[in-house]
């Protein structure tokens, strides 16, 4: 376009037509509560975090991750008729470094714990984690089980917990929604950036397991080590 | 069906009476410690490939459904459980006694291929050793895991120390060689082709695999201990929900319900059993949707037309499924002896809204032909590709659709009747070409065939006369079966057999208790389908076994 004033605009058109199919619109369709905030005016006032949190609110990049159980009910959540992308959260990522949300889907074993662990230390900041099912609040129904971690929370920080043995499609939308609000309002849990936690060999205070091991495991291999007598 | 020798048709044919198989085996015989399923020959632990290869060859048993070890007061004990393709009612138990403070036993690798993850798992869980085992290593747990949880003097609170090794690569030395094209790759344990936690160690050479070993037990969950810390009566059933999750869960309620009800000989009403079918059958439908979505997802990734469309197709079956339970996928809807409740009312919605999917599903089978089968590019991907020869399949234990794609015309509903199976018309399915294709075409012909099962049993539960609607037979509030009875019975669950071992003791709670899983069979052969083939064609034969972790590892 050419024009031999290019920066001044005609001030009548912007204040009448435009705002006023802005404010009042056919309908309220078009009319959000973000439209309502602006006014007439095209400029809006706030703070940087704050804007940065209602986006990243609005837009999560879920990590595609299935442990047990509930990934079903959480594939569900995903597809058709519960459909999580209507919320802006249903982007499932295949890896973690795409990823902002990882949903916590069942049982942790002591196996997998480690795995875990790198899987959520290698997702970049700002990090947060839904656990899903009892398995990741308390073990659930395996509590008792030789082999459990009693609960993800031995492991990750979570930020929001839905309870259920599987919890419904339902539940997990709304306990991601929750989780959209409370990153959106900037309440979610403080992230604290940290190195690798999972301990190497030679860090593990001595005791007679660490002797017995010691020939088995190298000094720099990691390793995590569980207290099941202490665990909840 | 072709047997390994023309020779031994007729021999293993004839069905033996236990005397007869006694004086076949001769002097192997050291006692005698019969089953309620089966008769048991207690042998020496030396002599353990001898005998097994004497019932393989000459009688005719050639498929070694699982092995169950197990600690005693004064020794420790392996059972082999033996059956037959043909006629898997003829059962031999062949149980290893060792010593209790050096507890070794040969194994039955030679013999069968089968033996070698369920002897690494009683080595795990159990502590028996296995002489000649060609890797006897942990399975199950991690490899710095500290004493055997199953055995009697465990402490489950002492601490324990798991490793994350670092780029274990076994080809290092390999790499340094710059003309070599080897490399190691890690397929897992979070990965999206792995359907859940599975680690595959692959090695590779350029594109071609040479070789790839399964590792598994990041989903163990304990499952026979939580077993064997409930009462028969109600706290096992909630459990096998969880073993293999694809919404098979009533079908493998049946496989506890199953083996519980033979031990402390309950008879089910002919009513609850007509709901247990069609309930069942749903569920097969459910899983096999489930198996359809992910395996396209794995082949095209299609996470759009087919993924969701079977998926829905899964939401219809699990409305239905809701109606009768309560639940969508944990349904704890079995009881010994019966079922929970009756049909939900009022009954003639029921009847409707099942009939309505039955009516659409003949069109959506259609859709997924059109999609899917014979999709040009799919069968390139899936056709001649993860080849498993019958006799392979046997010789793995394989069951299921895994073995029905390679024509083992094997199917426990018919061949081993329970429910109301045996007064139903359908057929069992086989397909011949023994690849990823087949395996994939059993299934999808399953799920009609399932569709005429619950059709049938619609028919016959509408005319069912009010009065005789019994849902439970009269079960003792506890249950105490007699001590030292053993039983192992199988049911057809969404992935092949699927059965139960119990041993009572006497008390309210079983004193073994193990389940032979079917995928954790099927899951042996992807190394004999994927060795030597391109690296997609791995993924497509993982997709095409539908392996479920939680039924692996248990």
């Amino acid at each position: 376009m050419s024009s031999d004033q290019p920066f001044i605009t005609d001030e009548s058109q912007v204040v009448t037509e435009t705002r006023d199919a802005r404010m009042t619109g056919q309908g309220d369709r078009f009319n959000s509560r973000l439209r309502e905030a602006f006014g007439s005016s095209p400029f809006i006032l706030t703070k940087f975090d704050k804007f940065l949190n209602w986006c990243r609110g609005s837009s999560m990049f879920m990590l595609q991750f299935g442990i047990a159980c509930c990934s079903i009910e959480m594939m569900h959540t995903y597809a058709v008729k519960h459909d999580l992308d209507r919320f802006g959260s249903g982007v499932p990522r295949a890896s973690p470094r795409q990823a902002d949300v990882m949903i916590v889907p069942g049982t942790i074993v002591s196996k997998f714990a480690p795995r875990m662990k790198r899987v959520y230390d290698q997702m970049p900041e700002p990090k947060f984690v839904v656990g899903m099912g009892s398995c990741t609040i308390s073990g659930g129904p395996f509590q008792e089980g030789y082999n459990v971690i009693k609960g993800a929370e031995e492991v990750i920080p979570i930020d929001i917990h839905v309870p259920g043995c599987p919890p419904r499609p339902e539940a997990l939308v709304y306990g991601v929604v929750k989780l959209q609000e409370r990153v959106a309002n900037g309440e979610a849990s403080p992230v604290t950036v940290k190195p690798y936690e999972l301990e190497e060999f030679s860090d593990l205070e001595r005791d007679e397991l660490v002797d017995k091991l010691a020939d088995e495991i190298e000094e720099d291999e990691l390793v995590m080590r569980y207290n099941f007598a202490d665990s909840p | 069906m072709s047997l390994e020798r023309p020779d031994s048709v007729d021999d293993a044919a004839v069905e033996r009476t236990p005397d007869e198989l006694e004086a076949l085996l001769g002097d192997l015989v050291v006692d005698r410690d019969d089953h309620l399923n089966a008769p048991g020959f207690v042998i020496r632990p030396d002599t353990v490939q001898e005998t097994l290869s004497i019932l393989k060859e000459q009688a005719g048993y050639d498929h070694l459904s699982v092995v169950s070890a197990q600690e005693y007061e004064n020794r420790y004990e392996s059972i082999y459980h033996l059956k037959k393709f043909d006629d898997p009612t003829q059962e031999v138990s062949i149980v290893v006694p060792a010593d209790k403070d050096n507890p070794v036993s040969e194994s039955a690798e030679p013999v069968f291929r089968t033996a070698d993850w369920h002897e690494r798992e009683a080595y795990d869980l159990i502590g028996v050793e296995y002489d000649d085992h060609p890797d006897l290593r942990r399975i199950l747990l991690p490899e710095t895991w500290q004493g055997h949880p199953l055995s009697m003097d465990y402490d489950k609170d002492r601490p324990q120390i798991a490793t994350l090794p670092e780029h274990a690569n076994p080809l290092q030395e390999h790499h340094k060689d710059a003309e070599s094209d080897t490399m190691f790759l890690n397929i897992g344990p979070h990965h999206p082709a792995t359907h859940g936690v599975l680690h595959l160690k692959t090695v590779l050479d350029g594109e071609q695999v040479v070789d790839v070993e399964p590792d598994i037990g990041y989903l163990h969950r304990s499952e026979e201990q939580m077993a064997q810390s409930g009462t028969y009566r109600h706290q096992i059933m909630p459990y096998p929900d969880r073993w293999d999750y694809i919404s098979a869960g009533l079908l493998n309620e049946w496989a506890y319900a199953r083996a519980a009800e033979d031990l402390a000989d309950i008879e089910v009403p002919e009513y609850a059993q007509v709901i247990r079918t069609m309930g069942a059958e749903m569920c097969r439908i459910a899983a096999h949707m489930l198996a359809l979505a992910t395996f396209a997802l794995d082949i095209n990734g299609d996470f759009t037309a087919t993924f969701m469309y079977a998926i829905n197709d899964r939401e219809r079956v699990q409305n239905l499924l809701e109606d009768l339970t309560g639940q969508r996928l944990m349904f704890n809807y079995f009881r010994l002896g019966g079922v929970v409740w009756d049909l939900p009312e009022p009954r003639d919605e029921f009847f409707s809204k099942t009939r309505d999917f039955l009516d659409h599903l003949p069109e959506s089978v259609e859709e997924y032909h059109n999609l899917i089968t014979s999709n040009e590019i799919f069968q390139m991907r899936t056709i001649d590709t993860g080849i498993l020869p019958p006799e392979v399949a046997k010789n793995y234990g394989a069951t299921g659709p895994v073995a029905r794609g390679s024509g083992v015309d094997y199917d426990l509903r018919r061949d081993d009747p329970y429910g109301y199976y045996d007064e139903l018309d359908w057929d069992v399915i086989t397909e011949d070409g023994c690849d990823n294709f087949s395996r994939l075409l059993v299934r999808m012909r399953e799920v009609e065939e399932s569709a005429k099962i619950i059709e049938q049993c619609v028919d016959l539960l509408e005319d069912w006369p009010e009065d005789e609607r019994n849902i439970q037979a009269n079960v003792p509030r506890t249950l105490r079966p007699d001590d030292d009875t053993e039983i192992y019975r199988a049911v057809e669950a969404a992935k092949g057999e699927l059965g139960i071992y119990i041993r009572a003791d006497g008390t309210d709670k079983p004193a073994r208790f193990k389940i032979r899983s079917p995928c954790f069979s099927n899951l042996q052969t992807l190394p004999e389908m994927a060795n030597g083939e391109y690296i997609p064609d791995v993924v497509a034969a993982l997709g095409s076994l539908d392996i479920v972790l939680g039924e692996v590892d248990r």
